[in-house]
């Protein structure tokens, strides 16, 4: 068993705004190329032009139905990867310590040389956010790309996560949520963010927008310029003596 | 405990070398990142106008198609049957010896037996040159498949269209409506527009027969039934009309709305009231007299007209208002057709006016008009639109995009603050263009460009006795707009020799044996069909591709070409460029690693074809060649004096847009991070048409060499210059059976008429409507190939509503088959209820041939995905007459993808692989690795 943190310095995370996703899976795909150049082992594709591809993904975008009584079907896109809990069950599950919550920033990291590949954390995870890797056999999640934001070799406006800095539409947002001044706690403010299933207690550091209100346009009808019941001659007369007269004003 | 320490700073990379994206034909800046020589990560270049940074999933995973197991690796001749892919590779010497061979001979001839057709590339303005000092007519791009009826359209009406041609005003719009898209079109600038109007709380409105992408996160979505935008469009319009709320003083000012249209039967009716000098007339209102439009100090009148010898003489705008007032476009009488709700239409309505003039924009920025009027300041209507291919792929597309136009122009929103903004080169008005050309003789070249925009029938490519001049039919009473020519229409015409036989099919990048065509199927038998002797009905076929593609295998001869790492590239002024509203701007690509197989950039392989035929501009005058690869085009082509291929870094260095070819000019884009910019001043960056401080810097950059201002052509005289000689007039006279229809779609005025295939299929027996969409994670077949991306998209559910799900009795894992009137395809069901009711679909492109691509067989891109191309043929069905309509838009030829209909039934239970299940193909490279766990070796 492994302890968490008493407290962590910074609660460093990810605000993903659902009313502006418009899963594309950039973030899927940047976050596929920067983890398997860096942090540890390449993420692995199995049978990767097969029947079958199975590879490693430390985020997923999944997209949801969601079917309204009153109102249009809405569909939700929803990305997903590791939440970086406050009480991350999966650190206290690990059986060697591979798996830790860093006490500086709150990221939770698995120590690959000490992962044994049992994936206990994995079954602990409530969010499915961790991905056993098929070929290194040891237990892979979003790093929160830990290896850029602290990284004096990338310029200072690069240092944030790789799924942060190419999503098209800016709905991915970084920054410390435990400073309540911060940009994310911010947005978290205005927009409502929410976190993901609390019930379960894991105490999430990412959190999400809700989609705004979809399909709510209300306006007033436009006035006609001649009562409708009008005839059509006297409608088509209407028009052009209102022509007449605009164009007179103009 | 101590916590571990990772390495926090490692090395990211040795260098970062900044280039062009083509993972699609967005044209993203890239920086790859390169490690011991190998490319280690791709990610978007911060400096580069059009992704300013970010980049989608399918620009990340270039690294993935550079490495992709499918990339060809020599010249291939074919061994096997045509189709079968079996092949031997050659040396270079070899394939350009056989391409010389083939090709001399021709020329010399009959240089219109070669039909040379690209597709997704983005040099059209070098194979089109190349083309034309060949000497065929038949060259065209893939536009005529794609969405030839918005950028026509767009010409036409306002000089410009959407894409390359324009965008919204994404910092200053509030309202924006998006009208069918392909989510893989001009991609990373609508994500991050979409993104930059949910900051600012913009509404977002969608019309979509589909809610997924970015219908997802539009405010409203309008699920619209397909092939009926233009009716909801012109329903809108009624309503505008009807409450009076429309920009007069815009389209007093910058339309033809007050031109007076003649009424005098005969063969100048419906043309302008023109002047002694030929210019267009208008109603003065201080006078009551007609006088030329461009008359100082007049006040031109919309609302009546002139009466000259008993006959009256109406402005442009009382036609205009006459018709969309109809009861017909009221929108309890389209509500049903459309799919919409009649109060949802007033809604939109209503936002729209509400927005334009409640909500007006203003800029202190001065600025003075053609007419040399000063104004103090930039008004705006901050509503924006934008639309592709969902409106455009139909049979009354190019009238649909016409219809939308209008709306943007009645409001007064083109090219002012919060509205629609040109690109440079855009605004260009159908005059500014070229006319279409199509003169052969053996042994010459073409006497001038292929493609352009006719005026009338006057321009067309016709014989004397009318048969088309173009293999595609392009330009001829079939489809007299036809401006980026027909090349869905290629194969099938070429196998019917109708209007004639070709010797040599020549593609580039086009999966034309599979994707890229519809009536898939028929075209690989047309492609390996025999005449009596034995011998293939389209005699050759050479083909250029960098993947083992569909096509491939149908070529006799395949010119392998390299990845987009691997080359030299120009995003052109000339062609398809990336400019902003507020910037020229232009990019290349070039070679950041080498290539490690015997492959050439087809570029320079056409450039070394040409000079050993001797082309003339590809030779110096001793006969060696003059360009010894693409890069030196790109550096010393002069297309005008001064104007080559490339803008930036001209003359010594400090030339914009003019100057003479500079030697140094790719290294200085390199150095500049493989783009250049050069931003409009603030007095110019809106009213383009019509501003002069616009006009004259466009000049200057020598996008014009004249200012070329204009007015918006509401009615459109050229369509009414091809109704009048369906009508009888004139000396170039249709054919009798293409009258009626010439007269009825060739309307002035934008109109709506349900497509041909909604007018002539029985709704009983085919009550669906089948559509694609484009995913956003995949660039036409590309994507399949990829080891990432084929992880998100694999296979082609069909994507059913509710209603029909529980109709059919579906359940999950079941599978379903769609029958149209021409074919069958049966594929995995999904239910989805964020669907227009009759409108069922699946993802485009997915679908391989066994055997392509480098895939396993077994792969679900070819066990459980099909193409809804089986079921689209490229001729309507037989109408008994002997004759073959096309399935396309009678004005452009736009090729009318989304006029499908189908019947849907469900499969018997044990389904497992999908239909049709064509054999495989030999597969030219190498078995592809099974597992992949890259890093850069260092």
């Amino acid at each position: 068993m492994t302890s968490l943190p008493e407290k962590t310095q910074k609660k460093l995370g990810l605000v993903i705004d659902l009313d502006t996703c418009v899963g594309c899976h950039a973030c899927v795909i940047s976050c596929k190329g920067w983890n398997t150049e860096n942090y540890g082992a390449p993420l692995a594709d199995l049978d990767a032009y097969g029947e079958s591809p199975e590879g490693t993904f430390l985020n997923r975008v999944h997209s949801f139905e969601v079917v309204r009584e009153e109102a249009t079907p809405m569909v939700v896109h929803f990305p997903k990867s590791c939440l970086h809990c406050d009480d991350a069950p999966c650190v206290t599950v690990c059986p060697t310590g591979a798996s830790y919550k860093r006490v500086e920033d709150g990221i939770v990291l698995v120590n690959e040389s000490d992962c044994i590949g049992c994936g206990l954390c994995a079954w602990a995870c409530p969010y499915g956010a961790r991905e056993m890797d098929g070929a290194e056999k040891v237990m892979k999640k979003c790093t929160l790309c830990v290896d850029r934001i602290y990284n004096e070799n990338l310029p200072e406006e690069d240092r944030e996560p790789a799924c942060v800095r190419t999503c098209p539409a800016g709905a991915r947002h970084f920054g410390d949520l435990s400073d309540p001044d911060s940009d994310v706690s911010q947005l978290v403010a205005e927009r409502g963010g929410i976190d993901l299933m609390p019930e379960q207690g894991t105490k999430p550091v990412n959190k999400y927008l809700p989609p705004r209100p979809r399909d709510a346009l209300e306006v007033p009808d436009l006035k006609p310029l001649s009562a409708p019941k009008t005839p059509k001659t006297e409608q088509a007369k209407g028009f052009v003596g209102w022509l007449d007269r605009a164009l007179e004003k103009l | 405990m101590n916590q571990p320490a990772p390495d926090l700073s490692p090395k990211v990379s040795d260098e970062i070398r900044k280039t062009t994206c083509y993972m699609c034909a967005c044209r993203c800046g890239i920086n790859v990142h390169m490690k011991g020589g190998q490319v280690a990560y791709i990610e978007g270049n911060r400096d580069h106008p059009v992704n300013r940074g970010v980049l989608c999933a399918k620009g990340s995973a270039g690294i993935m198609q550079h490495l992709s197991p499918a990339r060809l690796r020599a010249p291939l001749k074919r061994v096997g049957p045509r189709g079968s892919g079996e092949f031997e590779e050659i040396s270079w010497d070899e394939a350009l010896r056989i391409a010389t061979d083939w090709l001399g001979p021709l020329r010399e001839k009959a240089p219109e037996k070669l039909a040379f057709f690209t597709g997704r590339d983005q040099s059209q303005s070098f194979t089109g040159w190349w083309a034309q000092a060949f000497g065929t007519p038949n060259w065209a791009a893939h536009g005529g498949f794609c969405s030839v009826n918005m950028a026509a359209a767009g010409i036409y009406t306002m000089g410009g269209a959407f894409w390359e041609f324009g965008q919204p005003d994404w910092e200053r719009t509030k309202l924006f409506l998006l009208f069918g898209v392909a989510e893989d079109h001009d991609s990373n600038p609508i994500k991050m527009g979409l993104g930059r109007l949910k900051e600012r709380g913009a509404r977002v409105i969608g019309v979509n027969p589909i809610r997924s992408g970015y219908n997802a996160v539009a405010d409203d979505w309008v699920g619209i039934t397909p092939g009926t935008d233009g009716l909801f469009i012109l329903s809108l319009v009624h309503e505008l009309l009807r409450a009076g709320k429309i920009d007069l003083g815009y389209l007093i000012r910058y339309t033809n709305a007050p031109y007076l249209v003649n009424a005098q039967e005969g063969p100048e009716k419906g043309l302008f009231l023109r002047d002694a000098d030929g210019k267009p007339m208008v109603r003065d209102r201080r006078t009551g007299q007609a006088v030329a439009w461009d008359a100082p100090d007049i006040a031109p009148d919309l609302a009546n007209g002139v009466e000259i010898d008993g006959v009256t003489h109406l402005p442009v705008f009382r036609h205009l208002a006459d018709r969309y007032l109809s009861e017909e476009y009221a929108p309890d009488n389209v509500a049903d057709r459309c799919g919409v709700p009649a109060a949802r239409i007033r809604a939109i309505a209503a936002e729209i006016a509400r927005v334009a003039f409640e909500e007006e924009i203003t800029l202190d920025q001065p600025w003075t008009d053609f007419r040399g009027v000063k104004h103090d300041k930039m008004v705006g209507r901050p509503v924006a639109m934008h639309a592709m291919r969902g409106v455009s792929a139909h049979s009354n597309g190019f009238q649909t995009c016409r219809a939308l136009h209008m709306l943007q122009i009645l409001i007064g929103s083109i090219e002012t603050p919060g509205g629609f903004r040109f690109k440079p080169p855009y605004p260009k008005p159908p005059e500014a263009h070229p006319r279409p050309h199509a003169k052969h003789a053996p042994g010459q070249p073409l006497d001038g460009p292929h493609l352009g925009y006719p005026l009338g029938p006057e321009h067309l490519l016709i014989e004397e006795d009318g048969a088309p001049k173009r293999i595609d039919k392009a330009f001829s009473w079939e489809a007299p707009l036809s401006a980026h020519g027909m090349m869905h229409m290629v194969i099938s015409n070429a196998h019917a020799g109708d209007p004639y036989e070709i010797d040599t099919l020549f593609l580039y990048m086009a999966n034309m044996a599979w994707n890229s065509s519809m009536n898939t199927s028929k075209v690989m038998e047309m492609l390996t069909d025999t005449t009596e002797d034995g011998s293939y009905r389209i005699p050759r076929i050479i083909y250029s591709d960098a993947y083992s593609s569909e096509m491939v295998a149908f070529a006799d001869l395949v010119l392998p070409d390299t990845t987009y790492l691997e080359r030299h590239d120009c995003i052109s002024l000339l062609d398809r460029p990336i400019c902003e509203a507020e910037a020229l701007a232009d990019s290349i690509r070039w070679p950041v690693v080498a290539p490690d197989r015997d492959v050439r950039p087809f570029q320079s392989v056409l450039l070394d074809l040409g000079a050993r035929l001797k082309l003339p501009g590809m030779v110096k005058d001793d006969g060696t060649p003059k360009f010894s690869d693409y890069a030196d085009y790109i550096t010393h082509h002069e297309r005008r004096p001064g104007v080559g291929p490339l803008a930036g870094f001209r003359g010594n260095g400090d030339g914009k847009g003019r100057g003479a070819p500079n030697p140094d000019q790719i290294a200085r884009y390199i150095e500049n991070g493989g783009f250049w910019i050069d931003h409009i001043p603030e007095e110019a960056q809106f009213y383009k048409p019509w501003n002069a401080a616009y006009q004259d810097w466009a000049v200057a950059r020598g996008l014009y060499d004249s200012p070329q201002p204009y007015l918006f052509n509401l009615w459109s005289e050229t369509l009414r210059k091809f109704q009048l000689a369906a009508e009888g007039h004139g000396d170039r006279q249709p054919p009798e059976y293409l009258r009626a229809r010439l007269i009825e779609t060739m309307d002035p005025l934008p109109i709506w008429y349900p497509t041909f295939t909604d007018a002539e299929t029985d709704p009983a027996e085919y009550p669906l409507h089948a559509l694609t969409q484009r995913p956003m994670a995949h660039y036409h077949s590309w994507g399949s190939q990829n080891a990432w991306l084929r992880q998100i998209h694999g296979h082609t559910p069909l994507y059913v509503s509710g209603d029909i799900w529980a109709e059919h009795g579906f359940a999950e894992g079941d599978w379903a088959t769609l029958t149209s009137p021409h074919g069958r395809i049966t594929l995995p069901v999904v239910r989805m209820d964020a669907l227009n009711a009759c409108t069922v679909w699946t993802w485009n492109a997915i679908a391989k041939r066994r055997g392509a691509w480098a895939l396993d067989k077994r792969a679900p891109e070819a066990e459980k995905s099909s193409l809804l191309n089986h079921l689209i043929h490229e001729l309507l069905p037989t109408k008994g007459d002997g004759l073959r309509w096309a399935n396309s838009d009678p004005i452009t030829g736009q090729a009318a993808w989304y006029d499908l209909r189908v019947k849907i039934e469900k499969a018997p239970a044990g389904q497992s692989v999908s239909h049709p299940a064509h054999p495989p193909q030999a597969s030219p490279v190498p078995k592809a690795p099974q597992d992949m766990a890259l890093k850069a070796r260092v």
